[in-house]
C-alpha cells in the first residue's frame, strides 16, 4: 500500500488521475481505517488530504461558511461563528461518536461513508449544504444529497472526492435544528434522526422550511410534504402536527435490532416536530 | 513495500521512525518506539484505551496512521509523570483506586488531562460525555470520575 499527501489541490487530483489502483481518501480515517481493519477495504494507495491547502480551514464565503473536507468535528463545534449561523449542523456533527473520534471525523468523511445513519448529513440537507467536489475535470458543487446514492455508495466519480462543504448565508429570522433517537445517551447509532432549517418572517410566519429525515430509508429523505406544512404557519400545534404526519409517511425503513417499522415511522413525525420547535425558536419564534 | 520516514514530536522529544504505509500510530508506539504505555483494545476506535494527543487534540492512536505523525507533536501517557513525580491525576486514580485490571487506565489519563486542559472545573455530567470514549469494564466509573473531579480541584487550587 501506498500513503500519500500531497500539499496541493492540483498535486491532489494529479495524483488521482495516475495509476494508484484502489485508493481511498483519508480525512479523519475514523470510517477507513476501521473499514481498513476489518478487511472491508484493501485499498493500493491511501490519499491524505489533510496536508492540502485549505481543507482544514473554515471560512467565510459569501456570508455563509466554507468547511474545509478536514475539519474535525470539534473544530467545528469550537467555531463561535459557525456555531451561532449553524448550530444544527454543528449539533449534529458533535453527536458522531466520543470526545476522540470528534478530533478526527470530519462531516465531509460522514458524507462520503453513506451510510443512511450518518447524523451530520441530515442537518447538512436541511441547511441546503453545498459539496465542493474535486477531480480531474477541475472542480463542481452539488448540494449534498446528490452524494450519497445508497449505503455505502457515492455518486463521486473516479479520482474525484469531496474537498469541502458550503453552508449558505443564514438568513434573518432563521434557525436550523438536528434530532436523533438513540437508545444510549451517547455514542450510539441514529435510529431516526431528523434535521429542520427554516424561516420566519417579522410577525413570526413560517416564510421557508426544509426538512430531512436520516436512517428511515437508504438516503436521507427531503420531506417536502413536511416542509409545505410549516410554511405560511406561525409553527403552531397544528401544523407540527401535520409536519409529524408528512415525515411518518415519508419513511421508509427498516426492521433491524435498533428499531421496527412502527417505532422508527412514529419517531420521525416526533422527532420532526420537536426539531422544527428548536429551529423556530431559535429563529426568534 | 518501501517503508515511511516520519519525523515527529513525541512527548517533547524529537522522534524519527520508518513505518509502513498502513501502520497505525498505535503499532507505532508499541512496536517500533517501544511506548507499551497507550494499550489496544479494541483496534476500531471504541474503547480509548489508546488514547494519545496529535497537536493537542485527544485522539484514538488506533485511527491515526503512523505516517501521519510526520511533523506533528504527539503526547502520551508516557509524558505524563515529570520524573518520579506524579501527575496530580495520576495521585487521585492511586488515592481513589479508580482502576482495576489497569488496561483503560493510561487511555483514561491521557484523555481526562486532555479535558482538564480544556475545561479546568469540568461539571460531573461533562466529565462523563467527555470521558464517554474510554470504556472500563472493571470499574464501573464512579471512581474514575471521582478521581477526575477531585484532580480537577486540586489543580485549580494549586495554580
Amino acid at each position: 500500500m501506498r500513503y500519500l499527501a500531497p500539499a496541493t489541490l492540483e498535486d491532489a487530483t494529479q495524483m488521482l488521475g495516475s495509476d494508484l489502483g484502489e485508493c481511498r481518501i483519508l480525512a479523519g480515517g475514523t470510517d477507513l481505517l476501521v473499514r481498513m481493519r476489518s478487511g472491508f477495504a484493501e485499498p493500493d494507495s491511501i490519499l491524505d488530504i489533510k496536508r492540502i491547502d485549505g481543507m482544514r480551514d473554515i471560512t467565510r464565503e459569501d456570508g455563509g461558511w466554507r468547511i474545509g473536507a478536514a475539519v474535525s468535528c470539534a473544530e467545528m463545534g469550537e467555531h463561535a461563528g459557525l456555531s451561532a449561523d449553524w448550530p444544527g449542523v454543528v449539533e449534529a456533527a458533535g453527536l458522531i461518536g466520543s470526545t476522540q473520534i470528534q478530533g478526527r471525523c470530519t462531516v465531509a468523511g460522514n458524507l462520503c461513508n453513506a451510510s443512511p445513519a450518518a447524523d451530520s448529513v441530515p442537518a447538512l440537507v436541511a441547511a441546503r449544504a453545498m459539496a465542493r467536489i474535486a477531480g480531474p475535470d477541475g472542480t463542481r458543487d452539488v448540494a449534498v444529497e446528490h452524494v450519497p446514492t445508497g449505503p455505502g455508495q457515492t455518486s463521486l466519480g473516479k479520482g474525484e472526492f469531496v474537498a469541502s462543504i458550503f453552508l449558505p448565508a443564514r438568513p434573518e429570522n432563521a434557525g436550523d435544528a438536528y434530532l436523533r433517537f438513540i437508545p444510549r445517551t451517547e455514542m450510539d447509532i441514529a435510529v431516526v434522526g431528523c434535521g429542520v432549517s427554516l424561516t420566519l418572517d417579522g410577525d413570526g410566519t413560517c416564510t421557508d422550511a426544509h426538512v430531512a429525515l436520516g436512517a428511515v430509508g437508504p438516503t436521507v429523505i427531503i420531506v417536502e410534504a413536511g416542509a409545505k406544512a410549516l410554511v405560511g404557519t406561525q409553527v403552531d400545534d397544528a401544523a407540527l402536527d401535520a409536519l409529524a404526519a408528512a415525515c411518518s409517511a415519508a419513511a421508509t425503513p427498516i426492521a433491524d435490532k435498533r428499531g421496527t417499522v412502527e417505532f422508527r415511522t412514529h419517531v420521525s413525525g416526533v422527532l420532526a416536530k420537536r426539531a422544527a420547535k428548536i429551529a423556530a425558536s431559535r429563529a426568534g419564534a | 513495500m518501501s517503508k515511511i520516514h516520519v519525523t515527529t514530536k513525541i512527548n517533547g522529544d524529537p522522534t524519527e521512525f520508518l513505518c509502513e504505509p498502513d501502520e497505525t500510530l498505535l503499532d507505532v508506539l508499541r512496536d517500533r518506539l517501544g511506548m507499551t504505555g497507550s494499550k489496544e483494545g479494541c483496534g476500531t476506535g471504541d474503547c480509548g484505551a489508546c488514547s494519545v494527543t496529535v497537536n493537542g487534540r485527544l485522539v484514538c492512536s488506533c485511527l491515526v496512521l503512523g505516517a501521519e505523525a510526520d511533523g506533528v507533536e504527539v503526547a502520551t501517557i508516557e509524558g505524563m509523570a515529570d520524573g518520579d513525580q506524579l501527575h496530580p491525576l495520576q495521585r487521585k486514580f492511586i488515592e481513589h483506586a479508580a482502576l482495576q485490571c489497569g488496561i483503560c487506565t493510561p487511555g483514561i489519563l491521557v484523555a481526562a488531562k486532555s479535558l482538564l486542559e480544556t475545561n479546568p472545573n469540568p461539571t460531573e455530567e461533562e466529565t462523563r460525555y467527555w470521558l464517554a470514549g474510554n470504556l472500563c469494564r472493571c470499574t464501573g466509573y464512579d471512581k474514575i470520575i471521582r478521581a477526575v473531579m477531585e484532580a480537577g480541584k486540586e489543580m485549580r487550587e494549586a495554580s
